[in-house]
């Protein structure tokens, strides 16, 4: 899987998610990546060599009298909280907890045009949803106000600039205008993250917006 | 020349002689380890890393609940976590509270503490990070899920003393950096800088550590399949 990834993370959005000041609908989806790609799961975590670099550089507060004592104490009366079960799944790991199961539990409502979609929940800052496109469907032309993440997890797209297969994650800003059109072949489901709310073109799809809450 | 430590055996007891092996006087002699991919970078003889002191110490916690090495860490990282919590806008109670948590985080996760993939300062820092995300944001940050799945095999040998003197040449760089460049990698993870505000050339130096990094997940991977 990890080898025939060929879109990636940018350094900017690896060094935010290792500082931990990203948006959680990014979060999510750099997780959710980063379960399907090994370049990727290196790059981060020599991002967090970085985090390392700095907390040993950084300047000492000290600590209150009695403070080790209570921390071991606290320590030993406590238990790391259990890593969560493992499952076989299509879907990266990450995404099982917000779906509240796997891929058959997703709730799809349509968006029209056989597009149909999942809003999951996370923090306001930006929004995620999964996208279910049809094998040659296209989901309308939009632009983006912010940024616009969307991870491949069945499937495949392709827009005006590339293909995108799975584990593959396109980041689109400001300047993309786009209509992405899944390919022949197999439905294609996407994890969606953004930050501003998408433009659409097209008249209907700009009036179905509030109630799209895309 | 290369680091002449056996290849790890499966079974955990030797697992944990292997691991200490590696801090034995033995492996720091001079021209003994040479790791990089050109054979030129060598660990100096009389310096005794600060990352395998700490690695040490995470081991004891491991195999043995050793509250000194507890002590030791805490006298070490309680300061600088407090330090980077107060950074990043918490109160001095907060911070201090959560310091706390840090590391005792740390005791009770001693044995999830990979060296071949982070050195301690990494790993201590990721924990605190968590909790900080925790307690100021009151957010979440789902993880990638880990690549081990199973009984995980112990680290490479050879990767833990490449990670470690690629952290040491990694902090090194920063420390020489630019001031202002340095002041925006600090504001990056310390102050929110947004990610359309951290350009995605940072400029820093993580070839090397990234490479060792990637050679360890896919002994890993190869392991785990």
């Amino acid at each position: 899987m990890t080898d025939t990834i060929q879109h990636h993370l940018t350094d900017g959005l690896l060094m935010a998610y290792s500082a931990g000041t990203l948006p959680e609908a990014f979060n999510l989806t750099i997780a959710a990546h980063v379960t399907m790609c090994d370049a990727c799961r290196a790059r981060l975590y020599a991002f967090d060599s970085v985090g390392g670099a700095l907390l040993s550089d950084q300047n000492c507060a000290s600590m209150a009298p009695g403070s080790m004592q209570a921390s071991l104490a606290a320590a030993k009366a406590g238990r790391a909280a259990p890593s969560p079960p493992r499952r076989r799944s299509i879907l990266p790991a990450p995404l099982i907890s917000y779906i509240g199961g796997d891929l058959a539990d997703i709730k799809w409502r349509p968006v029209g045009m056989g597009v149909r979609q999942a809003i999951l929940p996370t923090d306001k800052r930006a929004s995620a949803r999964l996208l279910y496109i049809p094998a040659g469907s296209a989901v309308p032309d939009h632009g983006h106000r912010g940024t616009e993440m969307t991870l491949v997890l069945q499937g495949s797209f392709a827009d005006d600039t590339a293909r995108f297969a799975k584990g593959d994650i396109e980041i689109a800003d400001e300047d993309l205008n786009h209509t992405p059109v899944a390919d022949i072949g197999d439905d294609c489901i996407c994890l969606a993250a953004t930050d501003a709310p998408l433009r659409f073109r097209g008249l209907i799809p700009r009036i179905a917006q509030p109630f799209l809450r895309i | 020349m290369t680091c002449t430590i056996d290849t790890c055996p499966n079974d955990l007891a030797s697992f944990t002689g292997a691991f200490r092996n590696v801090f034995a006087a033995g492996c720091r002699t001079p021209g003994v380890m040479s790791i990089e991919k050109s054979g030129s970078v060598q660990v100096p003889a009389n310096r005794q890393s600060d990352n395998s002191r700490w690695t040490v110490c995470i081991g004891r916690i491991r195999d043995d609940a050793d509250e000194d090495a507890f002590a030791e860490l805490f006298d070490h990282f309680a300061p600088r976590i407090k330090g980077y919590l107060i950074k990043s806008g918490a109160s001095a109670t907060l911070a201090e509270e959560c310091a706390q948590d840090v590391m005792a985080t740390l005791w009770q996760k001693a044995h999830q503490f990979d060296p071949s993939r982070a050195s301690a300062a990494t790993w201590i820092f990721t924990i605190a990070r968590n909790r900080r995300i925790d307690a100021l944001r009151k957010s979440r940050r789902p993880e990638p899920e880990d690549i081990d799945w199973g009984p995980e095999p112990p680290p490479d040998q050879a990767d833990v003393l490449a990670l470690e003197q690629a952290s040491e040449d990694l902090s090194r760089a920063i420390s020489s950096l630019p001031d202002k460049q340095k002041a925006l990698i600090e504001a990056a993870y310390f102050h929110d800088l947004s990610h359309s505000e951290i350009a995605d050339q940072t400029g820093l130096p993580l070839g090397t550590i990234k490479s060792r990094i990637r050679l360890a997940l896919d002994r890993l991977r190869h392991a785990m399949n």
